[in-house]
């Protein structure tokens, strides 16, 4: 069977592959924003972490040849932007959003700098598992080749989603989020837990802007990110902050991303620019839809000033 | 001199603590002018720091910096040039920061602002002049405020965070640019950049009389006097200053809390998307991706940085105008990269942000703490 033969059914399976191609990014990135939401502050510069984690990954890939201490270091760049954000937000009148959005253009601004150099080269990449290989259709194949990240991002949702509920730790993070004079009055310190949490976050959020540089697209560029870490944070809110819910979004998104893409290759180029609107299109739409100007949302953390 | 003659209308030249008022005036307004100052000159410490680490040196950097930004009068028309849409940009952020809402899609705005004038000005063609560049005013601040005033009316109406909301509609509006620009609004002569038709010469902003700054300019600093006046000096303005400290209260006091909201927003949009007229009216002469140069972006730290007085926004405009315009003369001088602004723009934003903690901590701001002068 060849390309052509398969004709209009490529599309949905460009979008399922898509959908798992696209969706790892946003896997990361939301389930750390959902551990530092829970905890009560909301972080907007992991859209700069998710950016300087790409360009980390890809430079040490780059000089070491290995894409998995690419990843640690991404993860490492990562949790000192964390670290940083929380450390600073505990201070009294630094605003945690504010510094959110100056974190967000100072990682950029960072990774443009020291990325220069690593346009041109290629990096390795990190693995993929070809579950399609029993099948011979190329596109099956492509659909189906899903990167290791994507199944440990499975996995990690899983176990938050656990964690939040039945360890110390996640009631820890909850109590926190949800007063911090309860937490105070247990005996916790909320700027710990916060600084923690939020280094936590940046961490995965490194991870997902490795996967951008390191499998898809793949290269380091200083346009390779455009708003997945903050669609991420509007996605955490869809999601109730629960990470089972973060990745079934992840996925929506995903495959949202990828339906330009999939359309444009059985040749339908009209309004392609306004199909790779569609992510943010529908994120508005579900903000739109999710909100409620009457009632809290259920399931925010009480202390979380993005949703006051 | 006692308390009670103090009280019972004395000279005002004293307070009543027996210090002169002009001296309890100054300190009290001191702290919103000394403590931004020491925040610059603290982030440019810290990028010294960056930039010796790198292996340059810093001292090159900031001559390097005054000469492409203002050591001349060539650099201070060129600096005063990207002031302008600076000007406009940083009220999008300033004025609905007076309500509380932090708006950060400035971008989207000025994108179809230029989007907007540039498919008006080809449309009218052969009308009057004066008629088409009002009608591209027009057009352009209908535009960026519907766009914005929309971030608002979600906002109050929706419970939308306008943060994500609106930047999200800056993407949104980036790729609406692009299609219009690509397709209908395409002029086929464009090839390389696609563009939309360009202006005929006649509907084109000049240049100010005596200089090579357009007239982009001194529409900024009006709209940043306007802005001044409407938050300082009209009901409006203190409303929505009620508004912003308390949404429950305003309310209470029978505020129209949905009216400013949007009307605020959809001012705040309008001088965006006015930005977006003059790039296209005075630079570009056609909408094409060069509006989305990142003004929207560089408005945020303006704002930031000016504490969102639109007076202030003023000079501060002009110094990051002046630090973007040196941007290229740095990367040619000293083989840095052209993002060495960016880094020092977002070291810069941090460390405001992070001075915010010091206001109300310095007894010298603070006359009411100041002992007796007895």
């Amino acid at each position: 069977m060849d390309a052509t033969e398969i004709g209009l059914w490529g599309v949905p399976l460009a979008i399922l592959g898509g959908a798992i191609r696209v969706s790892t990014p946003f896997i990361f990135v939301s389930l750390g924003e959902a551990i530092t939401e829970r905890s009560g502050r909301i972080n907007l510069g992991l859209e700069g972490t998710l950016v300087f984690g790409a360009m980390t990954a890809y430079a040490v890939a780059v000089m070491t040849g290995s894409p998995w201490l690419g990843l640690t270091a991404a993860a490492f760049a990562g949790l000192c932007f964390g670290l940083f954000h929380g450390w600073i937000c505990k201070f009294r009148g630094v605003n945690d959003i504010a510094i959110g959005i100056a974190l967000m253009l100072f990682g950029s601004g960072l990774a443009f700098f020291f990325g220069k150099p690593f346009i041109q080269p290629s990096a390795p990449d990190l693995p993929a598992i070809p579950f399609g290989a029993w099948s011979d259709i190329p596109q099956v194949q492509a659909a189906l080749d899903v990167n290791v990240l994507f199944l440990i991002g499975a996995a990690l949702a899983v176990f938050l989603w656990w964690a939040f509920r039945n360890t110390r730790a996640g009631l820890i993070l909850r109590v926190v989020g949800d007063s911090s004079d309860a937490a105070r009055a247990m005996g916790l310190n909320p700027d710990t837990v916060r600084l923690i949490a939020t280094g936590v976050g940046g961490a995965l959020a490194g991870i997902g802007g490795a996967y951008l540089s390191l499998y898809y697209p793949g290269s380091w560029t200083e346009g390779i990110s455009s708003g997945q870490g903050l669609m991420a944070v509007a996605l955490v809110i869809f999601a109730r902050w629960n990470p089972l819910g973060c990745f079934a979004a992840a996925l929506l998104f995903g495959g949202a991303g990828a339906l330009g893409p999939a359309l444009q290759s059985v040749g339908v180029t009209q309004g392609y620019y306004l199909f790779y609107a569609a992510p943010y299109i529908l994120t508005l739409i579900i903000m739109i839809a999710t909100s409620s100007p009457s009632r809290s949302l259920a399931g925010a953390p009480g202390e979380l000033s993005i949703t006051k | 001199m006692t308390d009670t003659v103090a009280g019972a209308g004395a000279p005002a030249t004293f307070g009543a603590r027996g210090y002169p008022a002009a001296l309890e005036w100054i300190a009290r307004r001191a702290e919103a002018v000394v403590i931004p100052l020491a925040a610059l000159v603290v982030g440019m410490a810290l990028f010294s720091l960056f930039i010796l680490a790198v292996g340059k040196s810093p001292v090159q950097l900031y001559e390097t910096m005054w000469r492409g930004g203002f050591g001349s009068w060539f650099s201070i028309q060129n600096s005063l040039s990207r002031a302008a849409p600076l000007l406009l940009a940083a009220l999008c952020v300033a004025l609905p920061a007076r309500l509380g809402l932090v708006v950060i899609g400035g971008e989207g705005a000025i994108v179809l602002g230029g989007v907007a004038a540039a498919a008006i000005g080809v449309a009218l063609s052969g009308a009057p002049s004066f008629i088409v560049i009002l009608a591209m005013g027009v057009a352009g601040m209908a535009a960026g405020g519907i766009w914005i005033g929309a971030v608002g009316a979600l906002r109050h109406y929706r419970a939308v965070n306008e943060t994500i909301s609106s930047l999200l509609m800056a993407y949104i509006a980036i790729a609406l640019m692009n299609q219009l620009v690509e397709g209908p609004l395409r002029d086929p002569a464009s090839l390389n950049k696609p563009s939309t038709e360009p202006l005929a010469d006649i509907y084109r902003i000049d240049n100010m009389p005596g200089m090579e700054v357009h007239w982009g300019l001194a529409v900024g600093v009006l709209a940043c006097v306007l802005s001044w006046v409407l938050i300082e000096k009209t009901r409006w303005g203190f409303a929505a200053r009620i508004a912003g400290g308390n949404v429950r209260a305003a309310q209470v006091q029978g505020l129209a809390v949905g009216s400013l909201i949007v009307g605020f927003t959809g001012l705040a949009g309008a001088f965006a998307g006015l930005a977006g007229m003059l790039e296209v009216a005075a630079v570009q002469g056609s909408a094409n991706a060069s509006l989305a140069a990142g003004y929207g972006y560089t408005g945020i730290l303006v704002a930031f940085l000016a504490r969102h007085n639109p007076l202030a926004i003023i000079p501060v405009a002009f110094l990051l105008g002046g630090i973007d315009a040196s941007g290229g003369l740095i990367q040619r001088r000293m083989d840095l990269p052209d993002a060495t602004v960016l880094v020092l723009q977002g070291l810069l934003f941090i460390v405001i942000l992070f001075s915010e903690t010091f206001y109300g901590r310095f007894k010298a701001f603070n006359p009411d703490l100041w002992r007796r002068s007895t």
